[in-house]
């Protein structure tokens, strides 16, 4: 596996300046996500802050298994879906509460613990291309199933449901003296700041939860798994294992991210939780921010984000100039979008296959 | 027990044991024949798209996850020319209802054969060797393709015409049999002749038999495997298109969504029949292809779900799929 550069750095004691350029960016976005609902009070703002928060936990859990450990697995959408819908079926069915939330979010863990289990130690002993062959086709079976299922899962059209009054809009956090909500730098603490703190501060100890994990010696392990295989299991190390754990690991947090997406969106239906979409978009974003890194997927789901909304209006503007021409407007129309980003990601898999975050850090030793 | 088996047919035998439960089931003669059939003619076509790919995997090692975006290009453009010859499709000479028919799916092969080549040579080349980036590469192509389609073809259905003497059914007895399906299990039926004999009774045949066991010993004979890889990517892609085309026809409406449709069935059927055999993508074709149809008769809502139980269940006994001509 060339694609991800690993190895410390030649001169250990010098910090790269790319290296510090990217946690500096990091900690910029950690920033702007923590007082997100006060840098930019729209209602807009805050939905793109909230989804690259669930977005982040969902990448970076991805990138324990392509990134650290080599497993590719389509499968990772399925796990999002599973807590989503869990959660999202409890609180249709058992009404607004946190009970609810915990039941439902409880039995799509269990059910995604029991299925990464099944997939894993069914098909982890084979060729990384086989098993990402059967997630995939796990992954479809699980979205037939859950557009056929539609006494339970709403079919297409999803599901809406109430969240609990304490993340509500119209629920006052602070009351002032008249009754009125107490408002922070003019932004009213309603119920609505509580459940972006609830995705922000959940989504934060995931991340750090992970970033503990690839620094522990486990992490170590997987990175060996990565290199070579067949030494890892010469040292003493049980591939299988530590592969079937780091799948369900993966899968249980993407589960999390799941709970917490249909907690923030009220809503859930194959085209935000399951779809092949998202698989996709995960994959670009663990690309263009970097494999084997944590902080990449941070890079890398932002800026995937950004451009979702910028190249649109990018592409807007050009096939606007080029009304006139045929296939070049069509080529342009802003819903191509993912045309050119499909072009962008598969030049950035030839050239830069450590993403964006990976190449920086590797900047300075690498002359 | 397992020697009498193998020697009456071995794994061979499991699509007749599955047609032999399922008549159980379903309890009469008429509709399971129809169904038999469809779900052979059904499994035919799929084996047409299943072949190439478990090829190109075990010549070269190489997993084209675009692989499908041959099957959707296959599919409208043989829309798009049975549309143009609409005049002698509607025909009554059978001459020219079958010369629109062939025509469709000549241009559909021949543009799987040329894009094949483009392909292998533009994304699939630069990143031999390495499954990571490849499994990356040709997702990002599946992408492109798939987005190309829309942009060429617009996101609404498209509606496919059939030759006029292929439309319709044959009736014997209380059995009643789509023309189309027979047509197409027959197609197949060629195909996999001629990629039987190919294989086996020629000197290129053996290379590529000789390549899949063990590619470096080739190599070094002094056979250049690359050359030979770019044709039978070439052909594995002509193929999967030539299936698309075929496909089209059977549904007679299609969608961008065609492709990602079938590829998970094709995907089940290369893992089923194991990696690099023509056999086994025929023997994994027609398991997938009877069983769909049968449990869509029997229990409509569990089709696609019954498929992967079938793949769960062959992995557990076989982990390396039923007939795999490579290993590790």
């Amino acid at each position: 596996m060339t694609a991800v550069v690993s190895s410390s750095p030649a001169t250990p004691r010098r910090v790269p300046a790319g290296r510090l350029a990217v946690y500096g960016v990091v900690l910029a976005i950690g920033l702007a996500l923590a007082f997100a609902p006060f840098l930019f009070p729209d209602v807009r703002a805050q939905e793109v802050a909230a989804r690259i928060c669930i977005f982040i936990v969902l990448v970076a859990s991805y990138d324990l298994l392509i990134g650290y450990t080599g497993i590719v697995s389509f499968a990772h959408t399925m796990f999002f879906g599973l807590g989503a819908y869990g959660t999202a079926i409890a609180l249709k069915a058992l009404g607004p509460s946190f009970t609810a939330i915990a039941v439902g979010g409880g039995a799509g863990l269990i059910a995604t613990l029991v299925l990464a289990l099944l997939i894993g130690l069914l098909s982890l002993r084979v060729k990384a291309i086989f098993f990402a062959m059967v997630t995939l086709a796990a992954a479809s079976v699980m979205l037939v199933l859950a557009s056929q299922l539609s006494d339970y899962t709403g079919g297409e059209d999803g599901i809406t449901y109430q969240i609990p009054r304490a993340f509500a809009p119209a629920f006052k956090l602070f009351e002032d003296a008249d009754g009125k909500v107490v408002r922070l730098f003019g932004v009213p603490l309603n119920g609505r700041i509580a459940a972006y703190y609830f995705v922000f501060l959940t989504s934060l100890a995931l991340f750090l939860f992970m970033l503990r994990v690839v620094a522990s010696p486990l992490g170590s392990v997987l990175k060996a798994i990565r290199e070579n295989e067949m030494r890892a299991e010469a040292i003493g190390y049980k591939v299988v294992a530590y592969r079937t754990a780091v799948f369900c690991l993966a899968a249980l947090i993407a589960a999390l991210a799941g709970i917490l997406r249909a907690v923030w969106l009220k809503y859930a239906g194959p085209d935000v939780v399951l779809s092949f979409h998202i698989m996709i978009d995960i994959l670009l974003m663990v690309v263009i921010g970097g494999m084997g890194t944590m902080v990449g997927a941070v890079i890398g789901v932002v800026v995937m984000t950004l451009a979702q909304f910028y190249l649109k209006d990018l592409m807007q503007i050009g096939a606007d100039a080029t009304a006139g021409v045929p296939i070049v407007h069509q080529l342009l129309e802003p819903d191509r979008w993912l045309l050119w980003l499909g072009v962008i990601f598969i030049l950035l898999v030839y050239f830069f296959p450590a993403g964006i975050a990976g190449t920086l850090m590797n900047k300075e030793w690498r002359r | 027990m397992g020697i009498n088996l193998d020697r009456i047919g071995g794994v061979y035998l499991l699509p007749v044991i599955l047609a032999l439960i399922a008549f159980v089931f379903i309890g009469q003669f008429s509709s399971w024949a129809t169904l038999t059939v469809a779900g052979l003619s059904m499994g035919m076509m799929i084996f047409l798209m299943a072949s190439g790919l478990s090829l190109i995997f075990g010549l070269m090692d190489v997993l084209n996850f675009g692989h499908s975006a041959f099957v959707s290009f296959g599919a409208f453009i043989a829309a798009t020319v049975l549309a143009a010859l609409g005049a002698w499709l509607a025909a009554d000479s059978a001459l020219l209802n079958m010369a629109a028919l062939f025509a469709a799916i000549g241009a559909a092969t021949a543009f799987g054969a040329v894009a094949g080549w483009a392909f292998e040579r533009v994304i699939v080349k630069p990143v031999y060797k390495d499954h990571l980036r490849q499994i990356l590469i040709t997702m990002g192509a599946l992408i492109v393709a798939e987005q190309l389609i829309l942009a060429i073809w617009g996101g609404v259905p498209i509606q496919v015409q059939r030759p006029a003497i292929l439309t319709g059914s044959i009736i014997l007895g209380d059995v009643s049999i789509e023309i189309y399906r027979v047509f197409a299990f027959l197609l197949g039926l060629a195909v996999y002749a001629a990629l039987y004999l190919v294989l086996n009774r020629t000197r290129l045949g053996l290379l590529i038999r000789a390549g899949v066991e063990n590619r470096e010993m080739v190599e070094a004979l002094g056979f250049r495997i690359d050359r030979l890889f770019v044709g039978v990517f070439m052909a594995g892609s002509a193929l999967a298109a030539m299936g698309g085309s075929m496909w089209a026809g059977y549904q007679g409406l299609i969608t961008p969504a065609i492709g990602g449709e079938l590829m998970i069935l094709v995907f089940i059927v290369v893992i089923i029949g194991g990696l690099g055999s023509i056999q086994g993508s025929l023997l994994g074709a027609i398991l997938v292809g009877l069983m769909a149809n049968y449990v869509a008769f029997l229990a409509p809502k569990l089709s696609l779900a019954s498929n992967m139980l079938l793949m769960m269940a062959i992995l557990l006994w076989r982990p390396w799929g039923l007939k795999p001509a490579v290993k590790g």
